[in-house]
């Protein structure tokens, strides 16, 4: 017989239905994993959902005009995100500016001019250590070397040094990234010209690598407007009724305010709580979307 | 030349931020262990350096972070771990391609949401069943936690399962395997580097996370194992020392950086752990 296992001979009839039995058994409990797995994902999709509809519940009653124009007060009621919000956009900002021109230089020298040896092995190893360090170690060190070692102070440069700091690894590793993909056919075209490795770097892969370098300097932003532990440590101000007018002035930031709000007992806290969740949960939508808009117009060019 | 040296000094400062923590950490917890014995501040079982009678044992800190990350750790392995394998081995490309962005957006919402979600939404629910528990609870803060980092658990073991060869699974499959067999007897074990790290890591994540033990969790230290109680973990105890009225340069205040320091090496080996994992079975297929 060619095919001594297949169990269609008369012979083999007993055997085959204990099969044909087990194999049933197996289809079930296939399908019942299948379930499981799904049930899973639809959970953690749910849970998301909850979570927003819960906030949105909660927030969108107190949500006016005035919400985003007001200082905060001790009533619910006047209270206002204004301080928090021009707070947040000082340190963001500053952090930007500050963490672009370190974070790229840095992915330059490893990708470009580092020699492969273990001195740039350990600069590598190290940047993927700051990357899991907890927000809050960044929130000590700010608070022993930038407000009391510097004597800065509480003020908005303070916390936007240490958020650079915090958010350095990830533009590092974004433009890293950005760089590798550019190939090395167009570096070598450069070479054969006679350009330099600094010329090849500033006039070829540097512009073709900025759309990969913004989307990923805009998601490391979003991770530093919704940073709270280590804004606590250098800022430690809830309750503050001006706008910073230059990086020396005292500050407060809208996860600090949501946090100082969530920590009231009275329930009308909880609204305006929720109100500066929305405000904060649109900031970062709009940030990512424009990460995506980047990258998908960028993914377009390349295609042509 | 000029412009390189300028490179190599931004690359620099990533050195120097390492050596800063480090230093920082060291330099001020010296000053605490010169008054507190290490001995002492790591078996100690009380936890009360702002009164009175003071104690400085950190295992109620400890144990409630521990107790906090293990509740987000079941939630996270088996719901993360149970998604992973949905997208990677049953989900059509089109609910994928809705899933994963859905996945990003709840892991890049700001740990203040999840703490305000925990408080005003989740232990209520809590109160409702346990009847005796009060507002601030390991439960709560555990379980939405959970929620936070199970999409770190799903994307990082889903890319491992990816990786894993196409051949593999066609094997099984001509074996007569069901799909369910055949991710878990051959995906799973092959991807098991992968999801073994993403784990470590998501759970050195929960231990460091701040915001939503210091809003849910309360701020009691209790050596405790029933997830009922208010606890107090290490990040919240931070916390609340940095927004109290504690000076600068006391015992009371130095506290902080000894458990900052305690801390910092808990999640640092849990990294280091991870990504050796990672190293050790990646080159498994090539």
């Amino acid at each position: 017989m060619a095919f001594p296992g297949r169990g269609s001979s008369p012979q083999g009839t007993g055997r085959s239905r204990a099969a044909n039995r087990h194999l049933g058994r197996r289809k079930v409990r296939d399908a019942i994993f299948y379930g499981l797995f799904l049930g899973s994902i639809v959970l953690g999709i749910g849970a998301l959902a909850v979570l927003l509809i819960d906030i949105l519940t909660d927030g969108l009653p107190w949500l006016t005009f005035d919400f985003i124009t007001t200082y905060p007060s001790r009533h619910a009621d006047e209270s206002g995100i204004k301080a928090a919000l021009y707070g947040s956009l000082w340190v963001v900002g500053l952090t930007g500016i500050i963490s672009v021109p370190l974070g790229v230089a840095t992915a330059i020298y490893l990708e470009e001019f580092a020699a492969k040896n273990w001195r740039t092995t350990v600069i590598q190893v190290n940047i993927s250590n700051l990357a899991g360090v907890p927000s809050i170690i960044y929130g000590i060190l700010g608070l022993a070397v930038f407000v009391q070692l510097l004597g800065l102070g509480r003020v908005v440069i303070a916390g936007a040094l240490t958020m650079t700091l915090l958010v350095l690894p990830i533009v590092i590793v974004a433009t890293q990234e950005a760089i590798k993909a550019v190939p090395d056919s167009y570096r070598n075209a450069g070479f054969a010209i006679g350009a330099t490795r600094w010329q090849v770097v500033k006039t070829i892969v540097l512009p073709l690598a900025i759309p990969g370098i913004m989307s990923g300097l805009i998601l490391a932003l979003s991770r530093a407007i919704g940073e709270s532990a280590p804004m606590i440590m250098i800022s430690a101000l809830v309750f503050l009724t001006f706008i910073p007018q230059t990086p020396g002035d005292r500050f407060t930031v809208m996860p600090i305010q949501i946090f100082n709000w969530v920590a009231q007992p009275q329930e009308d806290f909880r609204g305006i709580a929720a109100a500066g969740i929305i405000v904060l949960l649109v900031m970062l939508l709009t940030m990512n979307a424009g990460a995506i808009y980047i990258r998908n117009k960028y993914q377009r060019r390349r295609g042509e | 030349m000029v412009a390189v040296w300028t490179l190599r000094i931004a690359a620099l400062v990533s050195i120097a931020t390492t050596i800063a923590i480090i230093v920082t950490l060291l330099r001020e917890s010296a000053g605490f262990f010169a008054e507190v014995s290490v001995w002492d501040f790591l078996t100690g079982k009380t936890w009360t350096p702002m009164f009175r009678d003071k104690s400085f044992g950190v295992l109620p800190l400890v144990m409630g972070t521990i107790l906090v990350a293990a509740i987000a750790g079941i939630v996270a392995l088996s719901v993360g771990l149970a998604s992973a394998i949905y997208l990677s081995e049953y989900a059509p490309d089109r609910a994928r391609r809705i899933i994963k962005p859905v996945l990003e957006v709840l892991a890049g919402i700001p740990t203040v949401v999840y703490g305000f979600f925990a408080l005003t939404f989740v232990s209520p629910i809590l109160q409702d069943i346990f009847p005796d528990m009060i507002v601030f609870s390991a439960l709560s803060a555990g379980l939405v936690m959970g929620i936070m980092i199970m999409p770190m658990v799903s994307t990082l073991s889903e890319d491992a399962m990816v990786a894993v060869p196409r051949s593999l699974r066609d094997a099984a499959y001509a074996l007569g395997a069901t799909r369910f067999e055949v991710a878990t007897k051959v995906v799973v074990p092959a991807a098991l580097g992968g999801i073994i790290a993403s784990f470590v890591l998501a759970l050195s994540r929960a231990i460091g996370e701040t915001m939503i033990v210091t809003v849910a969790a309360g701020a009691t230290p209790n050596l405790t194992f029933n997830p009922l109680e208010a606890i107090q973990a290490m990040t919240a105890y931070i916390v609340q020392v940095s927004l109290g009225e504690t000076p600068q340069g006391t015992i009371e205040f130095k506290t902080i950086f000894a458990v900052g320091l305690l801390l910092f090496m808990i999640t640092l080996a849990m990294n280091a752990f991870g990504r050796w994992v990672v190293y050790k079975f990646s080159e498994k297929y090539e």
